[in-house]
């Protein structure tokens, strides 16, 4: 690994990890949690603290909370962000973390990433006035503009290994169990 | 104890008796036994005629750019079974191997060994290998796995679902578009190649460039080289590509890779364009290898190396439909295949039934090797022409454990 290369991602670390949740798997099992509370209307507040992994509890350095809502187009007060809006930015930080450790990985500096997200929708879904429309996104759009030292061929390929080995990516194109319960 | 008499086992046998070891080779069925039983009949080597090799033993015929069927692989093999007079005791079914005070017991329907080492050369794609969902699949669709798969009459008419696209899927789908049945294959992660290039096969080229030599102790992550997808190739006459560009060519239609099924629904995966961009991407590293190749190795004024265009992806692929209602009546598994172990009673499998090795020395179980699995020791372990160097390094390897030294091996050499 050439020493000048920095994205500020420990990839030692990381394949040192790969290595040790292949020898022991029970470590690899994590439990990523949220908590959420209603305000009024539209509006939810919702915060991630601690986590399972590595065997044991974990927790953040502190405690990031969110604030969810709708815009006024909605007749909603527009306290934060729509949580569509959430998953879209759950999909571009993921995509770009992973951006930087291929890069990191493949000896590539990069010196910006800028990525634009679009995802349609169909609103008469969430509406319940069209039947045959999802409620969710019919498609999602992500535009990469990296600017780094490496040929344009290599830089698509940094951008579909991070597609790759994204967890974002995953859920959002495959299907998951999802199990909601009332208490 | 060499257990598999087909090209692996075989060579291992001539290797094992260039060190004057005694040995058997036990067969279940005949030599080459898979390539007897277990193949589709209209499959062809990946490889062309001229790769055919084996220690001592080439492809004599006129077609050297050819791909031998099955029946020609089988005659290929047994001409060398001959040719070296393998000590092969045929229909002899190995029911169980064991450890034992100084080596193993191997017992089979026609009675018990003991030996003190044992070559595992059974092959490595016994068993079909089958994703969970497959067991989700509904009651009234036909499901078919590409090792019981023969030809399109295996399969009802109709609309069918191929899940896989490396080099089985891919020939079965063509076959099965061509017969009439339309066809929907699911795509994961694959291997792109062209069958030639540069007015070569792509085989000339990965065995020229030193590729199909490089060894499992020289690349940065032998875990990921052995699960790489076997290419997309078919052995034709006409020396064509079959890629996915080509299967939609004929109609076949795409979707992303088969993720379950819910309610009778077939589910798959969004990341279609991103599977055809990896294999695109992966593809053209491999021929810009290949192009620079040829500039030091002063072959630049042959052919000019014409790429494929781009993997063509439906701009908005299906995640999902009920088969019946897309009149799908049958399945074709071609996810792969497993070797089969049920019968080696030896802790020398890992959490997921694959055998622990290091380069074929089977770890904690001295005097145990095995051949013909991918990346073994090279990256051409897994192809007819890859068992002998394997072979010979093992066999030395297990001399090496019954102390038979470097004496004999200078003689031998």
């Amino acid at each position: 690994m050439t020493d000048n290369v920095d994205n500020g991602v420990n990839v030692e670390a990381l394949l040192a990890a790969r290595e040790a949740v292949s020898e022991t798997p029970a470590a690899a099992q994590f439990k990523w949690r949220a908590s959420c509370e209603w305000v009024k209307g539209t509006h939810s507040h919702s915060s991630v603290e601690g986590y399972f992994g590595l065997g044991d509890e974990q927790k953040h350095k502190r405690e990031f909370s969110f604030d969810a809502d709708h815009p006024e187009t909605f007749a909603a007060e527009d306290n934060g962000a729509t949580p569509v809006e959430y998953v879209l930015v759950g999909l571009a930080s993921c995509l770009t973390a992973g951006v930087a450790s291929v890069a990191q990985n493949r000896d590539i500096q990069l010196k910006s990433v800028t990525a634009t997200l679009e995802g349609d929708m169909d609103i008469q879904g969430i509406l319940g006035a069209d039947a045959d429309v999802r409620n969710g996104f019919s498609g999602i759009k992500v535009t990469y503009q990296i600017d780094a030292d490496a040929s344009p061929e290599d830089i698509e390929a940094l951008v579909a290994q991070s597609q790759k080995r994204s967890a974002v990516y995953d859920i959002i194109t495959n299907p998951t169990n999802v199990a909601v319960e009332v208490k | 104890m060499v257990i598999g008499a087909g090209h692996c086992g075989l060579a291992m046998s001539r290797s094992l008796a260039g060190y004057g070891i005694d040995h058997v080779v036990l067969e279940r069925g005949d030599v080459a036994n898979s390539w007897r039983t277990e193949r589709w009949d209209s499959l062809r080597l990946l490889t062309p005629n001229w790769q055919s090799q084996l220690p001592g033993h080439a492809y004599a015929g006129d077609d050297p750019d050819g791909y031998m069927a099955a029946p020609e692989v089988v005659a290929f093999i047994q001409s060398y079974a001959d040719a070296i007079a393998a000590p092969v005791q045929c229909g002899t079914t190995v029911r169980s191997v064991r450890r034992s005070q100084h080596g193993y017991v191997v017992d089979t329907d026609r009675g018990r060994w003991h030996c003190r080492c044992v070559v595992l050369a059974s092959g490595a794609c016994n068993l079909p290998a089958l994703p969970r969902a497959a067991a989700e699949l509904p009651a009234d669709i036909e499901s078919v796995t590409a090792l019981a798969y023969r030809n399109p009459d295996d399969v009802p008419p109709g609309g069918v679902l191929v899940v896989g696209a490396s080099a089985t899927g891919l020939q079965i789908a063509e076959e099965l578009e061509r017969s009439g049945r339309p066809v929907t294959l699911a795509v994961g992660e694959h291997v792109r190649m062209p069958r030639t290039y540069r007015g070569r096969d792509i085989q000339w080229w990965m065995a020229r460039t030193g590729l199909l030599d490089e060894r499992y102790d020289q690349v940065d992550d032998i875990v990921r080289a052995r699960n790489v997808p076997s290419p997309q190739l078919v052995g034709t006459a006409d020396r064509a590509t079959l890629d996915l560009n080509a299967l939609t060519g004929i109609g076949a239609r795409l979707v992303g890779r088969l993720m379950g099924f819910r309610d009778g629904k077939a589910q798959f995966s969004g990341s279609l364009r991103n599977v055809c961009t990896l294999a695109d991407l992966k593809m053209n590293r491999l021929l810009n290898g290949i192009d620079e190749w040829a500039a030091d190795n002063g072959l630049a004024d042959d052919d000019a190396g014409v790429r494929g265009p781009k993997t063509v992806v439906p701009a908005d692929p299906s995640l999902g439909f009920d088969l019946r209602a897309e009149g799908i009546r049958s399945v074709v598994w071609a996810t792969g295949y497993r070797p089969d172990y049920s019968w080696l009673h030896v802790p020398v499998l890992d959490r997921k039934g694959r055998i622990r090795h290091d380069g074929g020395v089977v770890t904690n179980a001295p005097g145990m090797a095995v051949l013909g699995l991918t990346f073994l020791r090279r990256r051409k372990s897994s192809f007819i022409h890859g068992a002998g160097d394997d072979a010979e390094d093992l066999a030395a390897h297990l001399a090496g454990h019954l102390g038979i030294g470097a004496a004999r091996a200078a003689q031998a050499g």
